[in-house]
């Protein structure tokens, strides 16, 4: 037969393409700065830029703002405020709480009236012909800006006291916890306390908004939620969504950050470029992004909990306080996540599990990998740790006694049955591999003979739900196009920020088809391709988008099979599609490009859309029953590290992580994301320490002041553990999944627990094992240092 | 180094201003030409140039302070034997003038095909990517590096150097192992690797070396008026006539001034292209370090013989921060935290000061007069730090505390410099930074141990004492009691590790050396 060159295909792996480890999409782009981000992009002619003013108090009434000084800054263009906004001065994701610039109505004398809520809040945007003029000129806000001061709250707990939430209490309940506390034999109390965490996206926020005919509006946006992004846009400008386009097609980052708080940013772009008519591009300095935008929510928990001797828990009741920042946005579903992950692996027969979200003077918190669900099973975890040690047990035998099982004991406190547990046996795989028992001697023995240095050890299980808490999110579209040269373009609603999506999707796209990777190219996020899109979130990205991918796919391919049994002979659906060629019934081949250029020819429809809605769901919001997850991924990491009792400063020495992520999709990106999340935890608990000055009445007081890398301190290279060992867990999803894989992004967040309960480990060796370390997160050295003192270690 | 006047390098006799007509373009080669630029101001960036007005978007912007390393270029220079070297760069805090008579390399130089590019796409070394241009520049300076140093030997650099070397490199997705991975294939037989540093590019930047001095007029507040003396006189000369003017050495802290803070220079007078500045030599059982020895220099030296000093020297800054700062810088700066000051201190290090044409010399204990005052007069700068060797009997130790072991500012830093005659301590000089508005000596606790027996009651005495020298703030990086607390336990592991019977070894006393 004859078939055309077809060099691309001749180089490369002809197999199956899902399940190949191989390079993300844009590694070569990105090893040769040739991939661009948004602020890569070439910029319109007549571009101009914008910076925003921020306030310089955590609360207080504007009464005045100095626009004429503003306005006679070099290269000033113009100054626009929440009064120059033509719709509604809101972005808020859920709850309509959220300014785009600081509140503000001018009287019927003229008299201006607006609320800053924290240190930070954009109040102002300065538009200047460069960039660095905007700077300047919105770096004047403190002297601009007449403020009168209002009594402000940084902490949770102080807005807890005062009953200042963003959105109603939440209460998770299974069972009647109080009566059987009150019956219990044996009950551990305890309360601890768990620091936020920037996203630290190495691409800061930016916005790029450039008019359009008509009204129109296109905003170039590094965002993980175009959708979003379009709705925010359209609702400021108040024109119809159809009028507005948004754009990624990838982001230097996102871990959550850009979900919903990328919103501001397009925001005032767009309105700028709106009414000046000229293309604008906000990219905030990287102090600016940590002081107008959110992060993980810290929580502050308590708990009793009731057991027996062996450490089994029949009761527990936790209550956790998040500090949700000035505004809702995504607290309430964060604290969801939290509260549907407190369980985390473990069977509690009786829960009361009461959630609060804060309202206080500091950035609203938002989305970041794990979206609660790391609190809340960080609670548990240390719940379980204060038992153990309280029982003189090893806590990973306390652990395995509280699993789920598998006939009974296996239904969640949410109503939930955990299907396909595989928690046991993942825990006993790692425990013999990395020799865990053998490792608790040995470390005991160093301990007993080190005066100074004490090491540590911890192996702690992950059970991670994996869907949208809210049903309708778990759609997805795709757009798959098939050109006549036989190359594939495929658009889907997700966003890539370097976990490796497009990657995958085109790898589904590739292995429907039965083509080779290199035909395949996945390209921007649009959502004048994809309507309606759900935020790439929640771990969902490859389930949803993958699926939907292979929907479209797999109809251009039916399309195809039913052209080539007319053309060849023999049934549609026996004809295969693998290696690049068309194999009918009878065993005649068709190469692709060849089959792709007759099917034209034959005016068979070469592209097709596909969706998809992941089955099973339903979620009951008030009750906070249901069935809101499609399936759980699992994992276990055992750590080791060695604390200087002199000073608290810490290390890690080993870790063996093993991670399910189902059937792989593809097993390099797979590690990426389990050790680069291992990592993130880890930074998390034990460095990325947040510390807002106290309202002392000094200039800065409610001021972030760990606000960029020079104090805020993310992992180098040289935390990696010494001894780093990952390894996938290979057993195939048991639900109807892309691939049987499962999802990936946040679940192995969880692993860095290991992390932070060894360190709390080699504290109470240091104090002959004999208290419960009060171990606050983040885990700094002078955290460490006080919770050494508190078990009577750590003075000479 | 010397007093006299230099020097080989010849130049315009040193007058108050510059000499008309002297003006002249910032020149340096870049993609293989001599590219030259007039008509930015003098505090435009690398970064910004690259961006802006070259549209090679390839180096990013992370941080713009030089602490995330996404906008790491390499610059080449001649040393002071003609040896072409490069060095990583922050771009974003290193201004464009800096470059005059040197070599840009950045991201699109290497061609998409070079090993270390080539590794980190097997490695799987990129995730967002964003920072992945400036973690290949810094794998790339380390392989150049390597190749330089271990001409012949073919010696592949250890992972816990890739590391190092990446200290100043941010990645927040990959968690580094891959990226290491990539480092330790791409490099491992540097001899193989394709060299930036080659005859050609020599030869051009020897023909730049014949262009007079770098000064640019300057345009109002926003450009300032810049000098690049190359001779010692002529700095002595041009500071003595602009005392207002900013002097600009490594520019790791200058940058700040400029991108974070907004704040105006009246002039600005750069170091770099003084040579006798950057001498370190020893003289008279005295190593002398000129103040615009770069960070990297200066610590290994001292390093050298003063082992104990090692960690703090890795620890100080990222890599390219360390080749760019100055240890004059750090001392003029005076942070009082500055993590050179308290080990220099305790090493009873001096500083020689000058102005015009005169020296006198300032122990560094007396220089620092109050927070971010120092004993400088106007017109006045540090030339040189002179830091005694080790004596008989001389033990340090330099220890620094802070949340992540690389490039953070310390919570506390420390120099502890015992002098032991027999098992009587001789003489004490305890340092420390981060307790007080300077960094400052322990008197309490050295008159507390100072003719005293060293044993256990003698270093609880001092760190009693210690409660007496400093009443430190809380801040950021650590409370006020954690201050207090850590520093006399650091008496305490003092006190283990040089104790005359059963000293522990570091090994078992700090988690950074334990394995």
């Amino acid at each position: 037969m004859n078939r055309p060159a077809e060099p691309l295909m001749a180089q490369a792996a002809t197999q199956a393409q899902m399940g190949q480890a191989r390079p993300h999409e844009s590694a070569h782009l990105h090893v040769a700065g040739a991939a661009p981000y948004t602020d890569d992009l070439p910029e319109p002619a007549g571009t101009l830029h914008a910076a925003l003013g921020l306030s310089p108090l955590a609360h207080g009434r504007i009464t005045a703002i100095d626009l004429d000084r503003l306005q006679a800054q070099p290269g000033v263009v113009a100054v626009l405020t929440a009064l120059d906004i033509p719709g509604p001065n809101d972005c808020g994701a859920i709850v309509h709480d959220d300014p785009i610039l600081a509140e503000l109505s001018r009287g019927p004398d003229g008299a201006l009236d607006g609320t800053v809520r924290h240190v930070g809040q954009p109040v102002f945007a300065v538009i200047a012909r460069t960039r660095e003029s905007a700077r300047r000129a919105a770096a004047l806000a403190p002297q601009v800006l007449t403020i009168t001061p209002l009594p402000a709250v940084l902490g949770a707990l102080d807005a807890h006291a005062q009953q200042q939430y963003v959105v109603p209490p939440m209460h998770l309940v299974r069972g009647d916890a109080p009566a059987a506390l009150a019956q219990a034999a044996q009950i551990t109390e305890g309360r601890f306390s768990l620091g936020g965490q920037e996203q630290f996206y190495l691409e800061g926020q930016i916005s790029l908004a450039v008019p359009q005919e008509d009204g129109g509006m296109q905003v170039l946006c590094s965002t993980q939620h175009p959708s979003e992004m379009q709705h925010a846009v359209a609702h400021a400008l108040s024109v119809a969504a159809h009028r507005v386009q948004v754009s990624c097609r990838r982001m230097g980052g996102g871990f959550g950050g850009k979900e919903s708080q990328s919103a501001q940013f397009a925001c005032v772009a767009a309105v700028a470029a709106a009414r000046l008519k000229r293309p604008v591009k906000l990219r905030p300095d990287r102090d600016d992004d940590f002081m107008v935008t959110g992060r993980r929510h810290p929580f502050e928990f308590d708990w009793r909990v009731a057991h027996d001797d062996a450490g089994r828990i029949t009761a527990a009741e936790v209550n956790m306080v998040s500090n949700a920042g000035h505004s809702a946005d995504l607290s309430a579903p964060v604290m969801t996540r939290a509260l549907c992950h407190v369980d985390n692996a473990y069977w509690l027969p009786h829960l009361a599990a009461h959630g609060h979200c804060a309202k206080t003077h500091t950035q609203s918190n938002t989305a970041f990998r794990g979206f609660g669900g790391p609190q809340g099973a960080l609670a548990i975890e240390m719940v379980i740790d204060d038992i153990a040690r309280r029982l003189g047990r090893d806590a990973l035998d306390v652990r395995r006694a509280n699993f789920y099982g598998t006939e009974s004991n296996n239904v969640t406190p949410y109503g939930q049955v955990v299907r396909d547990n595989q928690i046991g046996p993942l825990v006993a795989q790692l425990a013999a591999e990395c020799a865990y028992a053998e490792r608790r001697a040995s470390i005991a023995a160093f301990n007993a003979a080190s005066p100074v240095l004490k090491k540590g050890l911890a192996l702690t299980p992950v059970k991670f739900g994996i869907a949208f808490n809210v049903a309708h999110f778990n759609q997805a579209g795709a757009l798959v196009h098939v050109y006549t040269d036989g190359s594939v373009l495929v658009n889907h609603g997700g966003t890539e920020m370097g976990q490796g999506l497009n990657t995958k999707v085109a790898q589904v796209v590739a292995h429907t088809l039965g083509i080779p990777f290199e035909r395949v190219r996945c390209s921007a996020t649009d959502t004048a391709k994809i309507a309606n899109t759900s935020a790439t979130a929640a771990s969902t990205g490859s389930d949803l988008n993958g699926k939907a991918a292979e929907d479209a796919a797999r109809q251009i391919r039916a399309r195809l099979a039913a052209f080539v049994a007319g053309r060849l002979g023999g049934r549609a659906e026996a004809v295969r599609f693998a290696e690049g060629h068309a194999t009918a019934e009878g065993g005649q081949t068709m190469a692709w490009a060849e089959l792709v250029q007759a099917a034209y020819i034959a005016r068979v429809q070469l592209w097709s859309d596909g969706h998809y809605a992941t089955p099973g769901l339903h979620w009951n919001r008030d009750t906070l029953q249901g069935e809101p997850f499609q399936y759980f991924a699992y994992g276990a990491a055992c750590s080791e590290v060695i604390v200087d009792t002199l000073t608290g400063e810490h290390r890690v020495l080993r870790a063996d992580l093993l991670h399910d992520v189902g059937t792989s999709l593809n097993p390099a990106i797979d590690i990426g994301q389990v050790e680069g999340a291992y990592i993130q935890g880890l930074g998390w608990l034990t460095m990325e320490e947040l510390w807002w000055q106290p309202m002392d009445g000094s200039k800065n007081a409610g001021r972030l002041m760990t606000h960029a890398p020079s104090t805020y301190k993310i992992p180098t290279a040289n935390d990696v553990p010494a001894v780093f060992n990952t390894r996938l867990y290979g057993q195939p999803n048991a639900a109807d999944t892309i691939g049987k894989s499962k999802a990936v992004g946040e679940p192995p967040l969880l692993l860095a627990f290991s992390a932070f309960l060894a360190i709390r480990d080699a504290i109470s060796a240091a104090g002959g094992h004999r208290l419960n370390p009060p171990l606050r997160a983040p885990a700094t050295p002078e955290a460490v240092l006080d919770a050494l003192q508190a078990v009577g270690a750590g003075q000479p | 180094m010397s007093d006299s006047a230099p020097s080989a390098t010849s130049g315009p006799a040193p007058e108050a201003t510059a000499p008309a007509g002297a003006t002249r373009p910032i020149r340096f080669v870049h993609q293989g030409a001599v590219r030259t630029v007039s008509g930015l101001p003098a505090t435009t960036t690398v970064l910004g140039w690259l961006r802006e007005d070259q549209r090679l978007t390839g180096t990013k912007e992370g941080c713009n302070e030089g602490d995330c390393g996404a906008c790491t270029v390499l610059v080449g220079e001649l040393d002071a034997a003609g040896a072409l070297r490069f060095k990583p760069v922050n771009s974003c805090i290193q201004w464009l003038p800096a470059l005059d008579g040197k070599a840009l390399v950045t991201v699109e130089d290497l061609g998409g095909n070079h090993p270390v590019q080539q590794a980190m796409v097997a490695c799987h070394g990129s995730q967002c990517g964003f920072c992945t241009p400036g973690i290949v520049m810094s794998l790339v300076g380390t392989g150049e590096r390597c190749a330089e140093h271990c001409a012949g030997s073919g010696q592949a650099p250890s992972r816990a150097q890739i590391a190092d070397d990446l200290s100043g490199n941010l990645c927040r997705c990959t968690g580094y192992r891959p990226i290491l991975d990539a480092g330790a294939q791409a490099l491992a037989d540097p001899a193989t690797l394709p060299r930036l540093a080659t005859p050609a590019l020599a030869e051009q930047l020897r023909t730049l070396q014949a262009d007079a001095p770098l000064h640019l007029p300057g345009d109002g507040a926003l450009a300032p008026p810049f000098h690049a003396p190359r001779t010692l006189d002529e700095l002595a000369a041009l500071r003595e006539a602009f005392p207002e003017a900013t002097l600009l050495a490594g520019c790791t802290d200058i940058g700040l001034w400029l991108n974070k803070q907004f704040r105006r220079f009246e002039g600005v007078i750069a170091l770099g292209a003084v040579p006798e500045l950057q001498a370190i030599e020893v003289v008279d059982g005295a190593l002398h370090i000129g103040a615009g020895a770069s960070l990297q220099a200066a610590w290994d030296a001292l390093a050298q013989h003063w082992p104990a000093s090692t960690e703090m020297g890795r620890r100080f800054a990222s890599r390219p921060v360390r080749e760019a700062g100055t240890l004059g810088g750090n001392i003029a700066n005076g942070s009082p935290i500055g993590d050179g000051a308290p080990v220099l201190m305790a090493l009873d290090a001096t500083l020689r000061l000058r102005l015009g044409q005169s020296t006198r010399s300032v122990p560094l204990d007396r220089f620092y007069l109050g927070y971010m005052k120092n004993a400088l007069q106007p017109g006045e700068f540090i030339e040189a730090i002179t830091v005694p060797l080790p004596q008989p009997g001389d033990l340090l130790r330099a220890w620094k505390l802070s949340k992540r072991f690389d490039c953070d500012i310390s919570a506390l830093a420390c120099g502890l410099h015992l002098r032991l005659d027999g098992e009587r301590v001789a003489e004490a000089r305890f340092a420390f930074g981060g307790l007080a508005a300077t960094v400052a000596r322990a008197r309490q606790a050295e008159a507390a141990v100072t003719g005293q027996p060293w044993t256990e009651g003698t270093a609880r005495a001092a760190m009693a004492a210690l409660t007496q020298d400093y009443q430190p703030l809380t801040d950021l990086r650590a409370s006020a009691g954690h201050r207090q607390r850590t520093a006399a336990n650091l008496l305490w592991r003092l006190w283990l590790e040089t104790r005359p019977v059963d000293p522990l070894p570091a090994n078992t006393t700090t988690v950074w050396e334990a394995a």
